[in-house]
């Protein structure tokens, strides 16, 4: 059995790290607040967005243009994004098994990283890093997302990659996140949905025609796909943070109520221990 | 009867809901030329290029720079989608010079690399910017 000394000592450790975990939950809970009031406040902007997409791409149809086909080469941009820190129970790992896991050649691929831990992580694993963005998603703003967007498009035009993913974990509430792969372009609608925008929206008219509308409507649809994925991926970091913080500290608490207890019976142990020493030794006198 | 004259104006950036009430005329820049649009237009989707938004209300007309987005138009409401736009009072004077004179400076001594379109588009934000302040 453990001398009182050592489980004392434990359950001071302890005790200071669910002081830790405590602190870092309250912090993220505050910053889930933030975060998530921001990812809200965004959300109109990307629906409206989405259904002025779908419904231009359902009236266009079959129209023949860079965007809606795949590039002739074999490479695939993904842009990643994870956290800069870790704590965060599976966030991170999540979104990095989506592109290890997931049906990518490890040689096809580029990635375009949002968020050191997923940099890291893939690069050791010999991933090609084209380039880095970690330092927005502590706090992102559109303009970040534009200079991605910007950039990949860029590539894509040059014919550097045929297609354009982006891996980001996706906030449907406080408790859930989901790890998500979308494909940015080419675009696609599903065939369903287009149809019933079809029904829905009156005869829309597009100035410019169509496909300079395309030009110039496409980069702005990534850009705030982009930017809705940098801000629910930052509310769900918080998130995951503050639900691996929650257990921890519970964790820790469990621990500390078990030390308690060996630690009283450790003393009880000792002081009948010594109980008995003295009475045999006043007996061992007499 | 004035009611009726009204729509729906909405004007959205991916960081906030900008603006959303009754208007009855909003005037921008598309690059199609300059546009007004009253209640009833045919619905249309166009894109925005750098100018003054007017937004006329019954108590008064509103002023704001807007800079890029689109815009979808419909009977009874208008959204528009702007990527950036700002109440005069959101406006940096001296920055929106400053960045005035070097889209100018970059037209002026054009070389080949210079990217015309964008100090174009640069100069045309920064000439919104002071005009709406106005």
């Amino acid at each position: 059995m453990a001398s009182m000394r050592d489980i004392k000592r434990r359950k001071g450790s302890i005790q200071s790290t669910q002081q830790i975990t405590k602190a870092m939950k309250l912090v993220s809970t505050v910053k889930l607040q933030r975060a998530k009031g921001r990812a809200e406040k965004s959300k109109s902007y990307f629906e409206c967005m989405y259904e002025t997409v779908t419904s231009m791409l359902a009236k266009t149809g079959s129209l023949e243009h860079k965007y809606l086909k795949a590039g002739d080469s074999q490479k695939k941009a993904v842009i990643m994004i994870t956290s800069n820190r870790g704590l965060a129970g599976g966030y991170n790992s999540n979104v990095i098994k989506l592109i290890t896991q997931g049906d990518f050649k490890k040689e096809d691929l580029c990635i375009y990283a949002v968020g050191g831990k997923g940099r890291d992580t893939l690069g050791r694993y010999g991933y090609e890093i084209k380039a880095d963005y970690s330092d927005c998603i502590e706090e992102p703003v559109y303009v970040d997302a534009m200079n991605i967007s910007k950039e990949l498009l860029n590539g894509f035009a040059a014919g550097e990659f045929g297609e354009i993913y982006l891996a980001y974990t996706s906030f449907k509430n406080t408790v859930s996140h989901e790890p998500k792969l979308l494909k940015l372009l080419p675009v696609e609608i599903e065939a369903g949905e287009a149809e019933e925008e079809k029904t829905s929206k009156a005869l829309m008219n597009f100035e410019p025609e169509d496909d300079q509308a395309l030009d110039m409507i496409i980069p702005k649809y990534i850009t705030s796909l982009i930017f809705g994925a940098m801000v629910e991926s930052a509310a769900s970091e918080n998130g995951a943070r503050m639900q691996a913080m929650d257990s921890a500290t519970s964790n820790a608490e469990e621990m500390i109520s078990n030390l308690t207890l060996m630690y009283n019976r450790a003393r009880q142990g000792s002081i009948t221990q010594e109980l008995t020493e003295i009475i045999a030794g006043a007996n061992a006198i007499s | 009867m004035a009611d009726d004259r009204n729509f729906l104006l909405k004007i959205i950036t991916p960081e906030r809901v900008f603006f959303e009430e009754e208007a009855t005329m909003v005037e921008f820049n598309t690059t199609e030329g300059e546009i007004g649009i009253y209640k009833n237009h045919v619905p249309m989707t166009v894109i925005v290029k750098p100018g003054i938004l007017t937004i006329t209300q019954e108590d008064g007309i509103k002023e704001a720079a807007l800079h890029s987005g689109f815009v979808q138009i419909l009977q009874d409401e208008v959204t528009i989608l702007a990527e950036i736009v700002e109440w005069p009072e959101e406006i940096d004077v001296e920055r929106a010079e400053a960045a005035k004179e070097r889209a100018e400076e970059r037209i002026k001594s054009r070389t080949p690399e210079t990217d015309m379109a964008r100090a174009e588009t640069a100069l045309q934000r920064a000439v919104a910017r002071i005009q709406v302040l106005k």
